[in-house]
């Protein structure tokens, strides 16, 4: 299980990254944490000419606080978002759900903007983006593009990211007052990929959830206030439209009795801890 | 920095444990082959090549890693600390080893110097540590021998008695 | 010294939970695993091209490129393999070759097809990408209760059924007790595939040494030795010209280490045929599809009974799925626990029917638990249902049925010799100290509260030291009486050398238990010396060290089989010490004592001599040793217990020397939305004789214990219908991790063995046997508190498992949404990738019809195709790149449209396959004619298989609803001639449409 070969650039700058990116084109990938590419390099399942590094560009390692969004550079570790100290007061929903990504271990090498890049279905930073409505920003030798979480991920392992643009970063929206933010999912392990991942926000006349794990993407659907059986009524219809598919581990049947169980329960929490 | 092309074998530096290293490594060949096969130590072990077992775990500058997920390349210049750093020179075990053998914390031994080298790091960030958190940490490791339950003794005595959390109190 | 020594007297290190000396060197990182083993300069290394189909012929090879490839040295087939070696010898008369490398079809998803062996690792793999095989893919038997039906496809057609073996048995008067009972209940049993995994996987260092004709191997083997002459024979090799040598240090075998020896006989043909050694070093994936499982067992029992809940008989009827092939040491599974068929009830009338089914799966093999966890997961269901049926406490059904006190040594009915034990005291101290009692508080209190909360009991006996007679039951018995076998040889060497330090070797090959501290401790006893002063070296090589056929690591054998024959030779260097000793001291060598280092007159300890003078004389003055008495202290010990006898004349066998007890409680709880099972308490009570160490032995608990939780709630080796292994990495063969797994409470009591002369019995193989079954028993007890029928409840008991049985009925929503489709229930796995939709093009059906039926157009179509070939009439050949997202792989494509109704719908059928896998489908496209275009519609049914259905599980229907659509995509691409599809207007009107989210 050893990967094919590959050329290995490692980045200085960002501007060597996408100088980089623009004259390799479509045979380069960028490694940043690698716990989701070498696994697949391992694999033979993708076999890039070209590994472009960026996990040592100082200047894209950060945790940057805006008005309304909090910024996280290309090669910011996820642990590093973890152990960020204003996370749960800004970032609420993803102080829930960082404790869920993968372990201690891959947390400490795994990016923030990698796991968008990835764009697996069912992880937990993609989910919270788009339950969030937070953007991406792209960035390649023709300038800057910002996306937003919807447009950016369009299905299993897929994203609007053309071949020359690296994922610059990633901006995630701060907790607005009288919101209340909640995350669970369920895995069979601890840091297992999610069966279903579920980040909800409620406000005082909404009602936010995003469901990971389900669709071939992270899917967020908003509601009017709803209490007891609408709620249930909504969420069902909600499980329904996902479909949700069969693995191994589940079946679609039990993936949409997730949501409609935990989706409930969720909600229920992030009503409670409105602010 | 140049390219470094393929199917050439480039050299790559490390302190390992404290001293200079040098070998020669093509990008693609993993930490965990460099590591075993072009130095020679003995105690990155390989148990899934796909970033689950934790068997391969190491630091890098100090930060926990899958050897089995890093390219010998990417660790050019870098610190590398593996558990044959955390004997002292004459072999005498560290408090945290000792606790491993007090407890029956290993059975082959396969999975456990990636695992300590995960706790090394972890207790320098919580040095006392519930044993709910302590089990999440180490569920980024698999063993197959012990069921956990001595290791899981052994850190909590550790930190009880000798780690940094004991000498603060 | 007088007082010391009496102290040293009383300090007995067996029995005391002593520090292992190994942990030292592995807590350092400097133990040397195989895969650090020395090799030469010029050595090889291998990589495995293995079948990525369940059942296929093998048409052609072509292995030219990759034997061009750069570092090549070799390139070998099946063919290259049958002409310099035998088919594998198995235990069955029947045609069921094999070789080490597939010849002629392949058999399983891993079958290995051919071995390529360069200069590293690295090129090895590079050049698998270049070998051509070319297959004819036939129908695969994969369910094995579906194999033993006729018509069936065959695994092996010259055996004329996948049925190899039927044996029935007969204890007793089964037929008078269920003629007699008061009722009959019967369970029909599923225990699935799985395996211990050990971390470190299969390695193989060979080298052909043909000035003597000899292959010398060292690897991670565990034995049984049995195996070492079926690799000498297939080698063509007088069994001397096969030296196995194994390391000290090994990462876990758990029994699957066995079947290194497929792998050794490879690499030593590699070696031969590329004149260098060859070293192959198993990755997980190949472990996983290809290593080996336990077997999977359909059990339906019957218990005969009586309203006072006492059993008198049972009967069963044991299918086991052996997979591709039966490699030795199999059926072992179905065998080794014949004797113990009534497990740890006095029942005395017995019927057995064992049957062996060959299937399109990995062979099976040796798994810790070896058949017991199959065995008692029937067993201990079922008195579990005895009990909810005529509505006893289980644990009262328990009490009733045990073998009882006091009768001791008991012959079990199918020829056990239950050696030792008070079962029922055990259970009474377990229920006491462990609190069942409150544990059924705890359990009513949280019924009331609503929440599902059950308690599970079981009980089982452990056999330790299997009888290597016992395969011989599957035998005729003409045909055994021709050959019989019996006994279970262990071997250990004293050494003590001219400055008098003590050395010890043993044919133990340890896997991780701390042989080398038991092995001290056992020695140090002996000579009055202490576990330090005992140096224990258990690398083992057939060309210099002790060894039968019994030889390796299983069946729990060490603590009486190793232990006994290293006790066995510390004794002897102990007597001959003392008749050296004697003269001098003058006292009678029987009457001299051993401790703190020297020999004494225990009647005046001042009367003594430092044990290394005694032992150097024997090596610098021998010509002063007692008459007759040979030079130097080197002293072998070989024992085999003599109740290891041959299966007599009933078909009763002994099929291993001691039997502890074990018996578990636990109480678990199920989450109601998540359907999640959490082991509240666990109670495990072990009466294995005398603990020699009880520090490993709690170990050897604990370690079981966890796996035990891991094949209850999460493991198993998933395959397809088709025969697609599903479970290729540790993402998708579940190990429980250290939140998972709870610490059980363990309680002892030490019945000693009668039989085994250190008192000890084994443990490291209970919890195997008794937790899956207890957890599974509280899960039922909580599920039938709701009224659920769990006849079927089948491990792993996976939360989408149990969700089914708790949910109830899934509700559509209310109306007003029609284009809210059903959603078909389907099986969690197993099924083929299906799936539909429709797109529009704005091009009337004639013109999507031309493109359809148009080489050029359909190779535009055609996601990442290179060039098309057309092989006849709407049939092609394409070189494709296909994947999703950066999962890309090249694949050989073959297209075929027919059902052909012009311009309205056709049938599209076809395969891929490449490196990465292989792939085969059809599907229907529908053109209706609208407006302003055509509505194309299609469905597809995909099987998949290969590396990436192994690992790509999570993904695959994803994966091949996104290729199909990418299909579609450019088919309205091509007809609509815009641009690429993707982010065109083309997906809004998509996402408009609904077809696009």
């Amino acid at each position: 299980m050893k990967p094919a070969s590959f050329d290995y650039v490692r980045a200085a700058s960002q501007e060597e990254a996408v100088e980089t990116l623009a004259r390799k084109g479509e045979d380069a990938r960028i490694i940043a944490g690698g716990m989701s590419l070498v696994p697949m390099l391992n694999f033979r399942l993708t076999e890039p000419g070209t590994l472009i590094d960026i996990s040592k560009i100082a200047d894209m390692n950060y945790v940057r606080a805006g008005g309304e969004k909090v910024e996280i550079g290309a090669s910011t570790r996820q642990a590093t978002l973890e152990r960020w100290p204003e996370l749960s007061a800004k970032l609420p929903l993803l102080a829930a759900a960082i404790p869920y990504i993968g372990h201690y271990q891959t947390r400490a090498r795994g990016t923030v903007c990698g796991s968008l890049a990835h764009a697996d279905p069912s992880s937990e930073l993609p989910l919270c983006l788009a339950t969030l409505g937070g953007e991406v920003v792209l960035r390649s030798t023709d300038g800057e593009r910002v996306l937003t979480a919807e447009e950016f991920q369009t299905g299993m392992l897929s994203t609007a990211k053309r071949a020359d643009e690296i994922v610059a970063a990633a901006r995630y929206p701060v907790a607005r007052p009288g919101h209340g933010y909640a995350f669970t999912e369920m895995a069979q392990r601890r840091g297992d990929f999610a069966i279903v991942a579920l980040a909800a926000v409620a406000s005082g006349t909404r009602l936010r959830l995003g469901v990971g794990g389900v669709a071939d993407k992270p899917m967020v659907h908003e509601w009017d206030m709803l209490e007891g059986g609408a709620l249930d009524d909504a969420l069902n219809e909600f499980a329904w439209d996902l479909g949700g598919y069969d693995d191994i581990h589940a079946t679609a049947r039990y993936r949409r009795e997730l949501v409609r169980r935990l989706g409930r329960r969720l909600i229920e929490e992030a009503k409670s801890c409105r602010n | 920095m140049p390219q470094l092309n393929r199917d050439v074998r480039h050299p790559v530096s490390l302190t390992l444990n404290g001293k200079k290293v040098q070998g020669h490594a093509e990008p693609r060949m993993l930490l965990s082959d460099f590591l075993t096969h072009e130095i020679g130590i003995t105690s990155c072990h390989v148990g899934c090549e796909h970033g689950v077992c934790g068997a391969c775990t190491v630091l890098i500058d100090g930060n926990v890693s899958r050897a089995c997920l890093t390219f010998a390349v990417q660790a050019d210049g870098a610190a590398v600390d593996t558990a044959e750093s955390l004997a002292d020179d004459e072999g005498e075990l560290s408090a945290l080893q000792q606790a491993f053998k007090k407890h029956h914390g290993l059975q082959c031994g396969y999975c456990t110097p990636g695992i300590l080298m995960s706790i090394t790091a972890y207790l320098k960030e919580k040095p006392k540590p519930t044993e709910d958190e302590l089990r999440d940490m180490l569920s980024g490791h698999l063993c197959r021998c012990t069921g956990y339950v001595g290791m899981v003794r052994a850190v909590l005595d550790y930190c009880e008695n000798s780690g940094a959390g004991a000498k603060a109190e | 010294m007088a007082d010391d020594a009496a102290v040293a007297l009383k300090e007995r290190y067996v029995g005391q939970p002593v520090e292992r000396v190994e942990d030292a060197t592995l807590l350092t990182g400097k133990a040397q695993f195989s895969d650090h083993l020395p090799t030469r300069a010029g050595t090889l290394h291998a990589a495995i091209l293995r079948s990525p189909h369940a059942h296929a012929r093998i048409l052609s090879i072509d292995t030219s490129k990759a034997a061009a490839r750069p570092g090549v040295a070799a390139v070998i087939t099946g063919e290259d393999v049958r002409a310099i070696s035998d088919p594998f010898l198995i235990v069955l008369r029947q045609p069921m070759h094999q070789w080490a490398l597939a010849v002629d079809k392949v058999r399983y998803v891993g079958d290995p097809v051919v071995c390529v062996v360069a200069d590293d690792r690295y090129h090895a793999e590079d050049a698998l990408a270049f070998i051509d095989v070319e297959y004819e893919v036939l129908p695969a038997v994969v369910d094995q209760e579906a194999a033993c039906e006729d018509g069936m496809p065959l695994v092996h057609e010259a055996m004329g059924a996948n049925v190899a073996s039927v044996r029935d048995f007969t204890y007793g008067d089964p037929d008078k007790a269920f003629a007699e009972a008061d009722r009959i209940v019967k369970l029909r049993t599923y225990y699935p595939r799985n395996s211990q995994t050990p971390l470190e996987g299969f390695v193989v260092n060979a080298e052909y040494h043909s000035g003597e004709n000899l292959y010398d191997v060292a690897s991670n083997y565990q034995g049984p030795f049995t195996s070492h002459p079926v690799m000498s024979l297939a080698l063509r090799v007088r069994n001397s010209q096969l030296r196995m040598r194994t390391p000290q240090w090994s990462g876990g075998g758990f029994g699957i280490k066995v079947q290194i020896f497929p792998y050794v006989v490879l690499m030593c043909l590699a070696s031969k045929i590329a004149g260098r050694p060859v070293k192959w070093v198993e990755d997980r994936l190949e472990h996983l599809a290809a290593a080996a499982a336990a077997p999977n067992r359909v059990t339906t029992i019957e218990a005969a009974v009586k309203n006072d809940g006492t059993v008198t008989a049972f009967r069963f009827d044991q299918l086991d799925d052996y997979g591709a092939f039966l490699r030795a040491p199999m059926p072992g599974p179905l065998y080794r626990m014949h004797g113990i068929l009534t497990g740890a009830y006095d029942i005395k009338n017995l019927a057995v029917t064992n049957r062996v089914v060959m299937t399109n799966k990995c062979p099976s093999s040796m798994v810790r638990g070896f058949g017991g966890p199959q065995m008692y997961f029937a067993i201990e269901r079922l008195m579990h249902k005895v009990a909810v049926e005529i509505g006893m406490d289980p644990l009262e059904v328990m009490r009733r049925n045990l073998v009882p006190e006091g009768v001791f040594p008991y012959r079990a009915a199918a020829g056990a010799l239950l050696d030792s034990g008070n079962y029922p005291e055990a259970i009474e101290r377990a229920v006491n100290e462990g609190g069942l009692a409150e544990l059924v508080r705890r359990r009513d209190a949280a019924r009331k509260e609503g929440r599902l909360y059950g308690i599970g009991l079981a009980t089982i006996v452990e056999p330790a030291q299997s009888n290597m007679g016992y395969l011989s039951n599957i035998l005729p018995r003409d045909e055994r009486a021709r050959n019989p076998k019996g006994g279970a040889v262990a071997n250990a060497t004293v050494n003590v050398d001219p400055l008098g330090t003590v050395s010890v070797t043993a044919d133990s090959i340890p896997q991780g238990q701390g042989h080398m501290t038991v092995l001290a401790q056992i020695v140090a006893d002996e000579l009055g010396l202490t576990p330090d002063d005992i140096k224990v070296s258990l690398d083992f090589d057939t060309a210099k060290d002790a060894w039968s056929i019994a030889t390796g690591n299983y069946s729990s054998r060490f603590s009486s089989a190793t232990a006994v024959a290293a006790s066995k030779a510390a004794r002897k260097v102990r007597d001959k010490l003392a008749r050296i000793a004697a003269p001098g001291l003058n006292v009678e060598p029987e009457k001299l004592e051993f401790a703190g280092g020297k020999i004494f007159d225990p009647v005046n300890p001042d009367n003594a001599v430092n044990l290394y003078r005694v032992a150097g004389s024997a090596h610098w003055t021998p010509g002063n040793l007692p008459e007759g008495m040979e030079p130097c202290v080197r002293e072998t010990g070989s024992w085999s217990p003599p109740e290891l006898e041959s299966p007599n004349e009933l078909d009763q066998i002994n099929t291993s020397l001691t039997y502890g007890f074990v018996f578990d409680f636990c109480g678990i709880e199920i989450d109601r939305d998540t359907g999640m099972v959490r082991i509240d308490k666990y109670v495990t009570m072990h009466d294995s004789g005398v603990l020699l160490n009880p520090l490993i032995a709690n170990g050897q608990v604990y370690g079981a214990f966890a796996w035990a939780v891991g094949c209850a709630l999460f493991e198993e080796f998933v395959y397809g219908d088709d025969g697609s292994f599903k479970t290729g990495t540790f993402a998708d063969y579940l190990v429980p991790t250290s939140f998972e797994v709870p610490e059980p409470q363990i309680l002892h009591m030490e019945s000693p063995s009668t039989v085994s002369p250190l008192g000890a019995k084994g443990i490291g193989e209970g919890n195997c046997m008794s937790t899956p079954v207890c957890i599974a028993n509280a899960v039922a007890d909580a599920l039938e508190a709701e009224g659920v029928n769990t006849d079927d409840l089948a491990l792993p008991l996976h939360p989408s498992r149990i969700a089914k049985l708790i949910h109830g009925a899934e509700t559509a929503p209310a109306a007003g949404r029609p284009e809210l489709r059903p959603h078909p229930e389907k099986p969690a796995a197993g099924h083929m990738l299906t799936g539909d939709g429709e797109t529009f093009v704005p091009a009337p059906p004639e013109e999507v019809w031309r493109t359809l039926l148009d080489e050029d157009s359909l190779a535009a179509v055609i996601p990442g195709c290179h060039r098309l070939d057309r092989l006849g009439e709407n049939d092609y050949r394409a070189d494709v790149s296909v994947g999703v997202g950066p999962v890309r792989g090249r694949f050989i494509a073959k297209v075929k449209l027919d059902e052909l109704v012009e311009p309205e719908s056709a049938k599209l059928s076809g395969s891929l396959t490449g490196p990465l896998g292989a792939s085969q489908g059809e599907g229907h496209v529908r053109l209706t004619p609208e407006a302003n275009g055509t509505r194309v519609s299609y469905d597809y049914s995909i099987v998949l298989t290969g590396t990436v259905a192994s690992v790509g599980g999570r993904m695959l229907e994803g994966a091949a609803r996104a290729l199909v659509r990418q299909f579609f995509n450019r088919l309205v691409a091509q007809v609509g001639g815009g641009p690429e599809p993707a982010e065109s207007w083309w997906s809004r009107l998509l996402r408009e449409l609904g077809i696009r989210k």
